[in-house]
């Protein structure tokens, strides 16, 4: 199973990104290898569908899980339709999240939240 | 001959400028404010035919696709997504056919989405324009494209939107001559200052009215002197204009605004160099 987290950097000491439309990151964890990917939201830059491009890029890598801070209704779409389940994040830490949900403390994000909320930050 | 009118800051006195002009020279009008178009409530034209406008969306044959994802990836816009089937953001589509012309099973056609319409129409027999974009929609473009495509030899006044963003670049596209109009106050400078970059970047010769204007000495007028911009008119801030204009009349019925904008007119028509 694969669980991926919305990251600020390309390092699993650093801070998760609450964004999920235009985090510069997202960091993939392997449950089987139980290492860490990283890889590049090129949907960050895009002048508009950055969340629908975000979850392509989710999507194509396979993620079961995804935890984030918000995603607004285009990507919850795609998500969703990708049977990808996602959750809201616990505290900042990126090397954290995974244990959150293995214990179950993370709350499932049914509904999106506006859109465009990612820009200007 | 195209003359555009535009202003930078909205509520400035375009469609006034605009609607008394055109009347008074009797010359076409269209409306390119397609978000919210208000010429015709001056002008009151007859006889109103209405065009639906569509754009060309792509619908998938799911029997065809072999999931290649060729489209998702040449689609410019992030319209396309693929998780076990081609999902379309109808919204977030331009229309441009790239997805069909690059799918190998030919698995996608067109489909028309309809965004909005064109109304025509005569105000005794001056005829008029208006685009009006559905609500919701967020592309003006096609629609704007579309009545720049209807536009002749004919002398025409095009009433731009408010701003300098594409919906404002398109109208003035070919345009021989811009009207900025603004108002004396530090917004309408603010944005005035952007729509004489935009013009003068895109090369068009221009000349500013000054609306709503009660004193000679103001920021305004001396950034257009400083500048070496062609004040072609100023309008006054008068409580009768703001009366007929809550009333929806055209204000040259009034004797005296009728030689304000005849004025007007002569000062365009020398800055052009020839009659309208």
């Amino acid at each position: 199973m694969k669980i991926c987290i919305s990251s600020t950097v390309d390092s699993i000491n650093g801070l998760a990104d609450g964004r999920f439309g235009r985090c510069p990151f997202y960091a993939i964890y392997d449950d089987e290898t139980k290492e860490y990917e990283f890889v590049e939201n090129e949907g960050a830059k895009a002048a508009q569908g950055a969340g629908i491009k975000a979850a392509q890029i989710v999507v194509d890598n396979g993620v079961d899980v995804v935890i984030t801070g918000n995603l607004g209704p285009n990507a919850i779409r795609v998500l969703q339709a990708g049977n990808i389940k996602i959750y809201k994040m616990l505290g900042d830490k990126v090397k954290e999240q995974v244990g959150y949900y293995n214990e179950g403390k993370l709350i499932s994000i049914d509904k999106p939240g506006a859109s465009h909320m990612g820009i200007g930050k | 001959m195209q003359i555009a009118v535009l202003s930078g800051k909205g509520g400035t006195g375009k469609t006034t400028v605009s609607t008394n002009l055109a009347k008074l020279i009797n010359v076409r009008y269209i409306d390119c404010d397609v978000e919210e178009p208000n010429g015709f409530i001056f002008l009151k034209p007859q006889d109103i035919k209405s065009k639906e406008v569509s754009i060309p969306v792509p619908y998938v044959d799911e029997d065809k696709c072999i999931h290649c994802k060729k489209c998702v990836d040449i689609c410019q816009f992030n319209a396309l997504v693929h998780t076990d089937r081609v999902i379309l953001f109808e919204k977030l589509c331009h229309g441009c056919g790239a997805c069909r012309a690059v799918c190998p099973t030919m698995a996608i056609v067109e489909k028309d989405r309809p965004i909005g319409k064109i109304e025509t129409g005569y105000s005794d027999d001056m005829e008029c324009l208006s685009g009006t974009l559905n609500v919701t929609e967020p592309m003006a473009g096609p629609i704007i494209s579309r009545l720049k495509g209807m536009i002749d030899d004919k002398t025409t006044i095009i009433d731009c939107s408010p701003g300098s963003s594409c919906n404002v670049v398109k109208p003035l596209l070919g345009v021989d001559y811009a009207i900025l109009v603004t108002e004396p106050t530090e917004f309408g400078l603010h944005d005035l200052k952007i729509a004489v970059e935009l013009v003068r970047k895109m090369k068009i010769p221009f000349g500013v009215i000054i609306n709503r204007m009660s004193q000679e000495d103001n920021a305004t007028s001396k950034y257009c002197k400083d500048d070496n911009i062609n004040i072609i008119g100023t309008i006054p801030f008068d409580r009768d204009i703001a009366v007929m204009y809550s009333k929806g009349e055209l204000l040259i019925n009034d004797e005296k605004y009728k030689k304000m904008f005849t004025d007007i007119m002569s000062n365009i028509e020398e800055a052009i160099g020839c009659s309208l």
